[in-house]
């Protein structure tokens, strides 16, 4: 066995917020010398879609998302727009609008889009499993996804998770 | 400090100035110095984390006003 480290993460969450620490953890590891894949199953799968508009960020029974304004001045920016749960689900559009804020905070903020993330793991050779068994279930065509990604079960998982030094779910 | 490239990773946020770093560090060739500049304040911990990691030396680390610098020497 060779002595490189390695890096497993099962990523199962299919939302804006949720896709960054799968695509951070791979592509920090694989600059520190990680051998790394991630395997996406259930709602992860929606991460390696060509088309990743459909991210999306839900305040709604979400309580530690603060709702802020990603422009104007700091007292107006500082203010928490949080509203009932009961308000938020009657207000079409209002997770779209939340996601369009977000998008705006993660860029004022120098944070990195989900495509560069993700396109920055692929430069980096970190692989891409998807779980067959749920691209079927949730009627997805293997056009749906980037190149590059390979699809596979549980024991194609375990083939490598089994030697790891890390292994996460997220 | 002497050194043979640099990266401008100011503005730029974890894990983005780590990544540009292997990156730029990719371009050059063994006991080359690469110096980074970075703007979060959590490339500090940061740097000194990656150069432990991956064998490049961590050769000076220093910050003024909100700019931090480091100098590293390719392994």
């Amino acid at each position: 066995m060779d002595d490189q480290k390695k890096m497993a993460i099962i990523a199962t969450k299919g939302t804006l917020d949720w896709a960054y620490p799968p695509f951070i953890l791979a592509s920090t590891a694989a600059a520190l010398g990680y051998e790394t894949q991630i395997f996406f199953t259930f709602y992860g799968l929606q991460m390696l879609r060509k088309d990743l508009s459909g991210l999306k960020v839900s305040p709604l029974g979400n309580p530690g998302m603060p709702m802020k304004m990603p422009f104007g001045p700091k007292w107006f920016r500082d203010i928490n727009w949080n509203m009932p749960n009961a308000i938020q689900s009657l207000v079409p559009g209002y997770e779209s609008l939340a996601t369009v804020l977000m998008k705006q905070t993660i860029k004022n903020n120098g944070v990195a889009s989900i495509p560069e993330l993700r396109e920055l793991c692929q430069e980096a050779e970190v692989k891409f499993i998807a779980c067959q068994m749920t691209v079927e279930l949730f009627g997805f065509e293997h056009s749906d996804f980037i190149d590059g990604v390979e699809y596979g079960g549980a024991a194609t998982f375990f083939e490598f998770a089994g030697e790891t030094d890390i292994c996460l779910y997220i | 400090m002497d050194f043979d490239k640099e990266l401008d990773a100011r503005g730029l946020n974890c894990p983005l100035p780590i990544l540009r770093c292997k990156k730029a560090l990719n371009d050059c060739t063994s006991g080359q110095v690469l110096k980074v500049v970075s703007t979060d304040p959590g490339s500090v911990k940061d740097f000194a984390a990656f150069a432990k990691q991956t064998g490049n030396e961590l050769l000076a680390s220093s910050e003024a006003g909100s700019e931090y610098t480091f100098f590293i020497k390719k392994k």
